[in-house]
């Protein structure tokens, strides 16, 4: 992938359809973070140390190409401006913080999208590895394999008893943060989201809404993520997500199933509501586009409906972030109306066409 | 329902915050929220986190007031253990051994734990991941012991002498 398309395709691989457990589980994150020996973290280093951890970044480059044997972009975000930034933060290939401060620093991008290493966020690496479904430990084999390319080359801050130093206390030891982005439309419908969220909190993991805090998640999507990193072994953190994330989708199963059994013509008539609005709105906001998506979606796995099943969903939930529109848009600066004039256009070429 | 903020557009949310035993609800639209921070379209969970990790010294039930007023700092970054009172971000590596003692109830309390059994990068040597080998034996060992399985428990004892001896071998000992 060029970096045009990178930033003008609203397609990445975690997007990609047909991965286990998709109809639930959006994507698997894994994130590693990690620091140079020797040099100050980035919020207390100085320019010219920021730029020394670049540039040792940047020699890494031919290791990771042919030791992945894939092509990894080097992207200056100082070169890039604000809005390209941005578009890759709803992308999910860079944090916001990474988005908001630029200067001194740069992110790797692997060919595929699968993998990008976000240089002097909050840590001087951050390693992450992004895959459609549930699919940890297969991101965690490629984030595990990067890490390993790096410590080849370069010492890493590391303490016997309190592992991988990091810049936050609350990821030393592995320094590793795994999450799952999750589609729950019917156990939020039926009223047990907080029963679920409650019982996956006690296991020691942390629920939040992706696109809004606590439990009243816009489009029903919600993240799921490990909280504690130090203590515990990789495998240990990656089983106890996996394991408890295995029951929450068993859980959406079993009331997306009793929601249509028991009201059936109620969910008939609330998905194609939804996709008549999505497919004849003239103008329509993020907020409405994600409630409505999220309803088609789950009518699409259920089986109500096949009409827009040519649609990748993940892909929509992107494009119609307002980062992403302002870069389609022809226009130096959207309005909120403009905005959600194109994002009903868009979303209707998208259902009509058949590309 | 309107949102609170603009008086405008519909509200979306309904936020409850509880700061310092003091209750507040709001019903925002999302672009208030945005504006208020409240809304997030990230993997990420930091932010919230460091609101928290700042001070979070100064409301334990024993604080040791000598240790907060220390102004130690670490001589490769400069940083003082205020700097990360007030930020809740440590400068440098260095650090984590000039503040150890002040940092390890605060990882207890994140944690539980306050130590590594996971990777450990190869250039650190075989070395330490023998040491950790010799923990966990050791820690099976005494399970032996206190079930009065000495055969096994003797088994254990050899391994662990054996892994000992490699350690002095290799030349890179305790």
């Amino acid at each position: 992938m060029s970096m045009e398309n990178l930033l003008d395709q609203p397609f990445v691989h975690w997007m990609s359809s047909g991965a286990q457990d998709g109809d639930i589980v959006l994507a698997s994150r894994i994130r590693l973070a990690r620091n140079l020996e020797g040099i100050p973290f980035p919020q207390r280093a100085n320019g010219e140390q920021l730029s020394q951890v670049v540039s040792q970044l940047k020699s890494s480059l031919c290791d990771l190409n042919s030791n992945e044997q894939s092509d990894y972009m080097f992207i200056d975000l100082e070169k890039l401006p604000l809005l390209e930034r941005l578009v890759l933060v709803e992308k999910h290939i860079i944090s916001p913080d990474h988005a908001r401060e630029a200067s001194n620093r740069a992110i790797l991008v692997k060919q595929d999208t699968t993998v990008s290493i976000m240089v002097n966020e909050e840590d001087h690496l951050r390693i992450q590895c992004l895959m459609p479904g549930l699919n940890l430990v297969k991101a965690f084999t490629s984030a595990n394999q990067v890490d390993d390319i790096i410590e080849n080359k370069h010492a890493l801050a590391f303490n016997e008893e309190l592992g991988y130093l990091t810049s936050c206390p609350t990821n030393l030891g592995t320094g590793l943060r795994a999450s799952v982005m999750v589609h729950l439309p019917a156990l939020v419908l039926t009223g047990q989201i907080n029963r679920i969220v409650n019982a996956v909190i006690q296991l020691g993991l942390t629920v939040r809404g992706l696109y809004g805090e606590g439990t009243e998640a816009v489009g029903n999507i919600f993240q799921i993520s490990n909280q504690l990193t130090l203590g515990f072994t990789e495998q240990e953190i990656i089983d106890n997500l996996y394991s408890v994330v295995k029951q929450v989708v068993d859980h959406e199963r079993t009331a997306r199933g009793g929601l249509y059994a028991d009201t059936t013509d109620m969910l008939v008539d609330r998905v194609w509501r939804a996709y008549g609005t999505l497919k004849y709105a003239r103008s329509i906001s993020g907020q409405e586009a994600l409630a409505l998506l999220s309803d088609v979606r789950m009518g699409y796995e259920l089986g109500i409906i096949n009409e827009g099943s040519h649609c990748n969903f993940n892909e929509l939930m992107v494009i119609t972030r307002p980062n992403f529109l302002q870069k389609m848009s022809d226009c130096p600066e959207l309005s909120g109306n403009e905005r959600k004039k194109l994002r009903a256009q868009i979303i209707r070429e998208k259902l009509t066409n058949k590309d | 329902m309107l949102c609170d903020e603009c008086k405008s557009r519909t509200a979306c949310m309904h936020i409850i915050k509880i700061v310092n035993n003091q209750k507040t609800e709001k019903n925002l639209c999302a672009e208030c929220a945005k504006a208020a921070g409240e809304i997030s379209l990230s993997f990420d969970t930091q932010s919230y986190v460091h609101d928290f990790l700042k001070g979070i010294f100064n409301h334990g039930l024993f604080v040791d007031p000598q240790m907060l007023r220390g102004q130690e700092s670490c001589s490769e970054c400069g940083m003082t253990y205020t700097d990360f009172n007030r930020k809740g971000k440590v400068g440098c590596s260095a650090c984590y051994t000039v503040f150890g003692g002040q940092f390890e109830p605060l990882l207890k309390r994140i944690h539980g734990s306050s130590s590594h059994t996971g990777k450990i990068p190869k250039r650190n040597g075989g070395t330490l991941k023998i040491r950790q080998q010799i923990k966990k034996i050791r820690q099976q060992l005494e399970q032996y012991v206190i079930n009065e399985e000495y055969e096994k428990a003797v088994l254990l004892r050899d391994e662990i002498k054996n892994l000992e001896k490699e350690i002095g071998l290799n030349g890179k000992g305790e």
